[in-house]
């Protein structure tokens, strides 16, 4: 197939392998080693999207990550979309498809474009800010219009297939960019037997030296570009890192390394092998040689597709044999970008004239190459408008004075049909900002350079402002040199920079926005930031706003926003707003680079930790017993502990009806082993506990077990749970499942920073022990078979007693406390018995209709006894009065326990506050919904006054009615009260404040 | 990411094995009762927030277990020393310059 713009020879393409790909839904030939971009400019491809507010046509601008139009959905398959892929930085492969971000319904008949053409005045800056704020109601309604027009990509809708992984790793010397100044460094670094990661984004390394015609150490230096590459890869300890973007440099040194390992070979990655990785990289050394960004110039119409940067041009001739036009003109405020004619010229098309901004030129030497291959050169000349829709046809010119700020002379026109600008070099500097460093302005520069850090960083090449060769290749190998210094290395002999020709070249100009005719705001659009269509008006005009401050300016028009980020636009957009506001650069500052330097994929981010694997999962040593049974699982803390068991056919209720049944008739079995456990243990022990329980401890026996409450020092309570005294200085503790790990750290702080000098030691030792609850009327008669050493009679073995025993051969901590309010043993064991002991429990009870219950049965049977959670019915605002356990309180204990000033501060102790109560609906049968809200006057207009909410609330089988937790204001006076719960349906439900006690008051079940 | 010196294990290890508690040298009250509401008050919910020098209680939390405390720049995130719980820090916060460098 017949690629127009392709050239017969050149460029760093495997000719031998044509392959095709698919942009917009035609098919279109190409090679490996061409990227999307220079594939669409080969097949004469002038559209490839629509500018996102104006809808105005769009062509290919750079060659590199500072792409603004050419945006990309890629993926053949619903599963393997991925939006806003640069088509410069997408390598080519057969089989790619591609389509335009930008576009509805396509590229070369756009809706939006009727409204664009009327844009000026119809979408100035702050437009969607001005337009669409008001009124409120009808937001949705201009939502939908405006991102469907807007079109910024979209996610897959199927789950991604491929696999990613992280790499987390530690190097001496981190460079990045492997251009001439990074392979400089890169050689010394190596050479010194140091650990060096060097990462370009590129699919090859070399940078500039890709398309460079120069000569290093006196050969080409694309040989030069070989041999180095070679000799890196020599070295065992040096790993090189094509396709990779560091994208953030985070601080004490650590960067984040985006690399594409198969995104250039097909749609999806190979079996077995990761799309992308994540390099998590602590670098000792960071060498930033990231090189630099060619800024455009600002001039009427810039944005038509033909309009592109001089050094991409030169790209796409010398690298890809592609050009893109038949004939040139080339803008120019620098002798660098002469280059880009000569090399159009040598490919055999026609360039019409070098405008050259300066009144002096060009340096001698590069104005006699230009006459030599006789190429028209206009100094003291400036494009000032392009003309044409889809393609430039023309340009206008006309004179310029010195200062760059007025026209002098007629308007000329210059048929053609691309126009190729630059302004000079913006050093690539976001990476060194990403830590907090502020750029510093150079004018020696014309361009920010890297501030002052604090981070192990050095910097060489043309991030600094160095753009010449000779000077880049000695101040990579400086850097170089430096950095083995620095991280500890040494290097033998005398270290020498590769040469290269030393250039005279002419000062560059100081040239952002090129003056038109007619004014800023009445000329045709100037665009700075092409993604983001801000005009230099649309600038101009919000400092006349008052939006004064550079960081405004950017948010006001969305200057530097998207994938872009500002690495085209930014300093031109910086030029115009200090000069609109008669500032210069450095007083008008610039907005600040943050990660990410290009856009990461979520895949890339998450890795392995997506799926089975998002998050850590516990299982008791029961759980596959649990899964036989059919158990349905609820996840607390990271456990999974069964919620109920049901039997074929049954419903939620109808198990949890039979559970909460069989456990008050005969007997229950729950799979307790998650909740939290610590061991304490030391002389100090008991003082300890005394100290952060509100209650006693100071006389608890050995052999019994006690309930505590758990407080912060603001008097709340945030956990509870029973210890039981081991010995005199060891005491076993339990928490809340979910409380576990906070409970171990806020006893470990008040040991460590407040009471060191108390003895004392913590561990957990919840996985250790498998715990397996019988209770139930019948729980005795169960265990009774299988403990093998002790009586377990009441007389023997009381209520909230504990005994070490041996059941089934296997040593046990026996604990008799109850969460039922039935008669209830806790069998301990070492964790891996639980199994074995669990089915020989479970064999025990076969004629007592054992029946395993689960978590949701466990809420029903504790609220039917009053039995608070926390976190559950407390919330962080509730003290032990407040839930009507200030029984669990010691006012008494000599050591200010921790909760004690909190609970009696002014606000706590005075009236009004919201206390915990049980709630008896009228309608029995109604269950009101958890976190529904009192009131006393359900007639009331809203806002009603609200009392408090539920916290659990169930319906209980074994009272035949429903039962509620709440709190409500004052709650513990208002005994018999009828309050109401308006839902959101508009019924309300009628309860009976009452005793949260709701079974068995006395106690007396649990003491049988 | 932090790159954190645990004094107790004498090692640098990653900002993922630890997290920040708050701010250092809270001591509580030695008698607590004797506290207005107003002393608790403070105790309980008031905090530094400077531009500068911080020192922070942190806790090797997937490591020792041990907490110890941070001197940090809160600006450039520059850990300047760790000590241990006990120890004073030798880094302390010169206000005056900060207030300076906030008006950039």
């Amino acid at each position: 197939m017949n690629q127009p713009n392709r050239l017969d020879q050149g460029g760093r393409l495997e000719r031998a392998t044509a392959i095709s790909f698919e942009f917009n839904g035609k098919k279109y030939p190409g090679f490996v080693g061409d990227t999307l971009a220079s594939a669409l400019l080969a097949n004469g491809i002038d559209v490839i999207g629509r500018s996102f507010k104006y809808s105005r046509p769009r062509g290919i601008v750079a060659a590199g990550a500072e792409e603004p139009n050419a945006i990309m959905q890629l993926g053949a398959t619903e599963a393997t979309q991925v939006p806003n892929v640069r088509a410069t930085q997408q390598e080519l492969y057969n089989g790619l498809v591609a389509k335009s971000t930008n576009g509805w319904p396509n590229v070369d008949f756009d809706m939006m474009s009727t409204l664009g053409k009327v844009g000026a005045k119809v979408m100035p800056p702050g437009f969607y800010y001005k337009t669409f704020m008001y009124p409120k109601s009808l937001w949705s309604t201009y939502e939908k219009f405006i991102r469907k027009a807007a079109g910024l990509g979209r996610s897959p809708l199927e789950s991604d297939p491929d696999r990613y992984d992280h790499y987390h790793q530690h190097a001496d010397i981190v460079i990045v960019g492997a251009g001439p100044a990074g392979l400089s460094a890169a050689l010394v670094a190596a050479r010194s037997g140091a650990r060096v990661i060097i990462a370009d984004e590129q699919a090859e390394f070399g940078g500039s030296l890709l398309h460079s015609q120069e000569q290093i150490e006196g050969i080409d230096a694309l040989e030069w570009l070989a041999n180095t590459v070679a000799e890196l890869a020599s070295f065992p300890e040096v790993q090189m890192l094509p396709r990779s973007t560091v994208n953030g440099y985070h601080d004490h040194n650590f960067l984040t390394i985006h690399q594409r390992c198969s995104d250039h070979v097909a749609d999806r990655a190979a079996k077995n092998s990761s799309r992308q990785r994540m390099h998590r990289v602590r670098a000792k050394w960071v060498i930033l040689a990231t090189g630099s960004h060619e800024r455009p110039l600002v001039y009427a119409n810039n944005d038509v597709p033909g309009n592109m940067l001089a050094s991409a041009v030169s790209t796409y001739i010398n690298r890809y044999a592609v050009i893109p036009g038949h004939q040139l003109v080339l803008m120019t405020t620098n002798d660098g970008a002469y280059n880009t004619a000569f090399d159009w010229h040598n490919a055999g098309r026609k360039v019409v004239a070098i405008v050259d901004t300066r009144a002096e030129g060009a340096a001698a030497a590069v104005v006699a190459k230009a006459a030599l291959l006789g190429i028209k050169v206009m100094v003291g000349t400036a494009v000032v408008e392009a003309q044409g829709s889809k393609r430039v046809k023309s340009v206008s010119v006309a004179g310029l004075n010195s200062a760059g700020d007025k026209l002098v002379g007629e308007v000329s026109t210059l048929v053609c049909d691309t126009l190729a600008s630059s302004g000079g070099w913006s050093p690539a500097i976001h990476l060194s900002c990403h830590t907090g460093a502020r750029p510093v302005w150079s004018d020696e520069v014309i361009g920010f350079i890297p501030g002052d850090t604090l981070q192990q960083q050095l910097t060489a090449g043309s991030i600094n402002g160095c753009f010449d060769l000779q000077n880049t290749l000695i101040q990579g190998t400086e850097a170089g040199q430096q950095a083995v210094k620095n991280a500890g290395f040494s290097l033998e002999g005398e270290v020498v920079a590769p040469t290269a020709a030393a250039v005279v070249i002419n000062t560059g100009m100081a040239l952002y926005h090129i003056p038109h005719p007619k004014v800023t705001s009445r000329a045709p659009k100037q665009f700075v930031d092409l993604q983001n269509d801000v005009t230099a008006a649309g600038i101009e005009m919000a400092t006349l706003e008052g939006f004064e401050s550079i960081e405004h300016v950017k948010r006001y028009t969305a200057m530097g926003f998207g994938t872009d980020q500002g690495k085209l636009g930014n300093i031109n957009g910086m030029a115009i707003a200090a000069k609109s506001m008669h500032k210069t650069i450095p007083e008008t500052g610039t907005t600040i680079f943050r990660p990410n330097y290009t856009p990461v994929t979520f895949g890339a981010i998450a890795g392995r930790h997506c799926g089975e694997l998002f998050d850590p999962k516990r299982y008791t040593a029961m759980h596959q017993w649990h899964l036989e049974r059919g158990a349905l699982f609820e996840d607390v803390g990271n456990w999974k502990r069964p919620w109920y068991f049901p039997l074929k056919g049954e419903s939620m209720q109808q198990t949890l009806e039979r559970e909460c049944l069989a456990v008050r008739a005969s007997a229950g079995i729950l799979d307790a082993s998650t909740l939290g456990k610590i061991d304490i243990q030391g002389p100090d022990a008991r003082e300890f506990l005394g100290r952060v329980y509100t209650n006693a401890w100071a006389k608890l026996a050995i052999g019994k077990c006690r309930y505590g409450l758990m407080c912060g020092e603001d008097g709340m309570v945030f956990d509870d749970g029973v210890t039981a005294c081991m010995a005199d200085n060891h005491f076993v503790m339990t928490t809340t499942t979910g409380g576990a790990a906070r409970v171990l750290e806020w006893l470990e702080i008040y040991h460590q920073t407040e009471w060191p000098e108390l003895q004392v030691y913590f561990n957990s030792v919840t996985d250790h022990w498998s715990t397996v609850t019988v209770t139930g009327p019948n729980a005795r008669k169960i265990i009774e078979q299988v403990v093998d050493d002790i009586d377990v009679s009441n007389d023997a073995f009381k209520y909230m007693d504990w005994k070490a025993a041996t059941v089934k051969g296997v040593p046990a901590r026996i604990f008799r406390i109850s969460f039922t309010g039935e008669l209830s043993f806790e069998i301990n064991v070492q964790a891996n018995y639980g199994m074995r002991i669990w089915e020989a429990v479970m064999a025990a009870g076969e004629e007592y209709n054992l029946t395993p219950y689960g978590t949701e049965s466990m809420h029903i049977l504790r609220t039917e006894k009053g039995f608070i959670i926390a976190g559950q019915d407390t919330d962080g605002s509730v003290h032990p009065y407040d839930l009507g356990m200030g029984w669990a309180v010691s006012q008494k204990k000599p050591f200010s326990f921790i909760g004690k000033r909190g609970m009696n501060r002014e606000d706590c102790v005075k009236e009004g506050r919201k206390q915990l109560v049980g709630l008896k609906t009228k309608d029995p049968m109604q269950v009101i919904p958890e976190g529904a809200q009192a009131v006393d006057d359900p007639n009331q207009p809203i806002p009603m006054t609200m009392l408090g909410h539920v916290t659990s609330s169930y319906y209980s089988a074994c009272l035949g009615h429903s039962i509620a937790m709440a709190f409500i204001r004052d709650g513990h006076k208002r005994m018999g009260d009828t309050v109401y719960y308006p839902l959101a349906d508009g019924q309300s439900i009628e309860a009976i404040i009452c005793s949260p006690i709701f079974f068995d008051p006395k106690g007396e079940q649990q003491n049988v | 990411m932090f790159y954190i010196y645990c004094p107790h294990c004498e090692e640098h290890r990653e900002e993922e094995e630890f997290h920040a508690v708050g701010q250092a040298h809270i001591p509580r009250p030695l008698d607590p009762e004797s506290c207005s509401d107003k002393q608790w008050g403070e105790f309980l919910f008031f905090r530094d927030n400077p531009r500068g020098l911080h020192h922070e209680l942190w806790v090797h939390a997937i490591g020792c277990r041990k907490f110890f405390n941070i001197t940090r720049d809160t600006q450039t995130y520059e850990i300047k020393e760790v000590y241990k719980i006990g120890e004073k820090p030798t880094f302390t916060a010169d206000v005056a310059v900060n207030a300076v460098e906030s008006t950039t």
